[in-house]
């Protein structure tokens, strides 16, 4: 049995128990009393519309529905504008909770691939991490082309004003495509991170077996 | 009402609505002496300001006038009016408290006949009406004011007008020279029956009161309703004056909410419903009310009353807390939030929406003299540390009129066993 298996016994039809361990300020889904003031203040609510709003996501977890909450799009839209925040009436921290859960849901592989938040979180931290600078060119592009080549090639042309506009203002540099520039120390950076990643497993276990 | 001196064996009671009239009457009847200190021009309080009550839907006029009947035959009652307490000295069976007194600089001659008013032009802004409209500078509080005397506001006192008022009273009870005095009143138990005051519906930035005119709150709804009120009874909105037929009830304006009031006001689901009867009574064809809501607490019995207005097919519930408030261009207030039951979303215009504003207790940030333990929204708590102060009805919790009045008698019974202990103490 993997860990991920493992883990998904332990939590079996008690889900609300597994957000509340695994992901970061789950315990406070349990306070939400429904009232739709976040779902009602979200701007991206009213306009690209979540498949389901915040509050529906926290009955949704109470009922056990974990495979639907997982791989839903939902929390990957969220824009972090704190609005539900301020307004939830129980000081829930919305924002923070759909991070987690769009957290946990990656870290258990079942995260949708394509969403384009998530596949650009990914890209991102890939891009920072290898050289410890964050290769603009290389994470466009590398937007551009996340539906095949063709696509990509389309969505740079339709780009290529401000690309353009970029170059001769000085904020964009077509030789980064070559390796682009890098931070001083990269091998303390990666040691850095491999200690982080260590310091968050062994939490995260300590917290499991608790 | 007969003067007397107050001694250690007196009641003091403080705020003159439905709790402290009701707790200086149950005390006075014993036989104790009372001393009632009410800051407004009348007594009444916030109970004289409804329309009507629920559950009965009758007028409050009815409950009120048996109470000042029974405080009119009292003759151990002493009424101040326009007085506020500003100090309490000592402790348990012998406090000492100040009092100031503002001038009403009308006396007790006063027959309420009203050739003063007539003889004054300037307006000025109308509490009673929760502002929403004016009165003359010459004024009876409200048609059931007691004691029914009328009152000159300050700003006209040293003008023309003043004189003409003067002029005008054919019972010489203008005193234009009263001045502003501060009494001594010794008490042995102070009985605290401030109220409550409509929670800052400003501060509630998402709904827009005060930047769109049509949004109001439940307490100025009230007002519109009563035939006394600004519009003559007529459900007239803010902005053009043009009939509210399509109303919108937003619960928990500003309840069970940890950014503004943490406690449920209770009152305010009770409010909405009975106010649901206000629209369906102005206009019975085409009047409609929508009431967002999280989820109903019709208190104590009256679960029978929500059922007949969820009956009610003018009358539609959304579970959903409004999430914020727009303006269209006619100056309709429209709603937008997620509706609970199916989490769709909706945008919906109104011609008039009505807070159902919480419950804030009058004590909350007033400097109570003397030592008070109150909870965390800031009712005074039943605690021992209190000694022979006792919050009664609304200063101790979010009540209805009902149980204000049972909380009062429960604080009038305190108070005559500390003063009876004073007594045996001195026979």
């Amino acid at each position: 049995m993997s860990a991920n298996t493992a883990m998904a016994e332990k939590y079996r039809n008690n889900f609300l128990k597994e957000i509340e361990e695994q992901v970061e300020m789950g315990d406070w889904v349990k306070m939400c009393m429904q009232c739709g003031v976040c779902s009602g203040s979200c701007p991206t609510n009213f306009q690209s519309a979540w498949e389901h709003p915040p509050q529906e996501l926290f009955m949704m977890i109470r009922a056990g529905k974990r495979e639907e909450v997982l791989t839903t799009t939902s929390m990957w839209n969220c824009t972090s504008c704190y609005n539900c925040i301020v307004r939830c009436p129980r000081k829930l921290p919305i924002t923070h909770i759909m991070h987690g859960i769009a957290e946990y849901a990656h870290r258990l592989g079942v995260a949708p691939k394509m969403q384009p938040t998530r596949f650009f979180s990914g890209l991102f931290w890939k891009n920072a991490t290898k050289t410890g600078r964050v290769n603009e060119l290389k994470l466009s592009m590398g937007l551009y082309f996340k539906n095949g080549f063709g696509a990509g090639v389309k969505e740079g042309m339709k780009m290529k004003d401000v690309a353009l506009g970029l170059i001769k203002a000085k904020r964009l540099n077509p030789f980064e495509i070559l390796g682009g520039h890098t931070c001083k120390d990269q091998k303390g950076i990666q040691a850095m991170l491999k200690k982080a990643y260590e310091i968050e497993r062994s939490r995260k276990a300590a917290k499991t077996a608790g | 009402m007969t003067e007397h001196v107050a001694t250690n064996e007196t009641i003091l009671v403080v705020g003159g609505g439905i709790s402290g009239m009701t707790a200086a009457l149950e005390a006075a009847e014993t036989g104790k002496n009372v001393v009632l200190v009410e800051k407004n021009p009348a007594l009444g309080g916030r109970t004289s300001q409804l329309y009507r009550y629920f559950p009965k839907l009758c007028h409050p006029t009815c409950g009120l006038e048996i109470n000042q009947r029974r405080l009119k035959n009292n003759p151990r009652i002493r009424v101040l009016t326009l007085a506020e307490v500003t100090g309490i000295e000592g402790g348990t069976g012998n406090y000492t408290v100040s009092v100031r007194v503002k001038p009403r600089y009308v006396n007790e001659n006063c027959t309420a006949c009203g050739e003063c008013a007539k003889a004054v032009s300037t307006e000025v802004a109308d509490p009673f009406n929760y502002n929403l409209g004016t009165h003359k500078a010459a004024y009876l509080p409200s048609s059931m004011a007691y004691p029914q005397r009328y009152v000159l506001d300050p700003a006209i006192i040293g003008t023309p007008e003043a004189d003409a008022a003067k002029a005008a009273c054919k019972y010489g009870a203008i005193e234009l020279d009263m001045q502003e005095e501060t009494l001594q009143v010794k008490a042995g138990a102070v009985i605290w029956a401030t109220g409550w005051q409509p929670y800052d519906a400003a501060k509630i930035q998402p709904y827009g009161y005060g930047r769109f005119k049509n949004v109001i709150t439940s307490v100025e709804f009230e007002r519109l309703a009563d035939p006394h009120g600004p519009t003559g009874g007529k459900l007239l909105r803010p902005s053009d004056g043009k009939e509210a037929k399509n109303v919108a009830f937003i619960q928990c304006a500003g309840s069970r909410d940890e950014n503004h009031l943490r406690h449920c006001s209770r009152i305010c689901c009770m409010a909405s419903l009975k106010q649901t009867h206000y629209v369906r009574e102005k206009y019975p064809e085409d009047g409609k009310s929508t009431i967002y809501y999280i989820d109903i607490r019709a208190i104590d019995r009256f679960e029978d009353f929500y059922q007949k207005v969820q009956a009610d097919p003018s009358v539609s519930f959304i579970k959903s807390k409004v999430a914020r408030i727009s303006e269209d261009e006619q100056g309709n207030p429209v709603c937008w939030g997620v509706n609970t039951e199916g989490y769709k979303r909706y945008t919906t215009p109104h011609d008039l929406v009505v807070l159902a504003v919480g419950m804030e207790p009058s004590v909350k940030g007033v400097n109570i003299p003397g030592h008070i333990v109150a909870d965390s929204s800031g009712f005074i708590e039943a605690d021992p540390a209190n000694g022979a102060v006792f919050g009664a009805g609304c200063a101790s919790n979010a009540l209805d009129v009902n149980r204000a009045v049972q909380s009062a008698t429960a604080a009038a019974l305190r108070a005559i066993q500390v003063v009876n202990k004073v007594a045996k103490a001195e026979a």
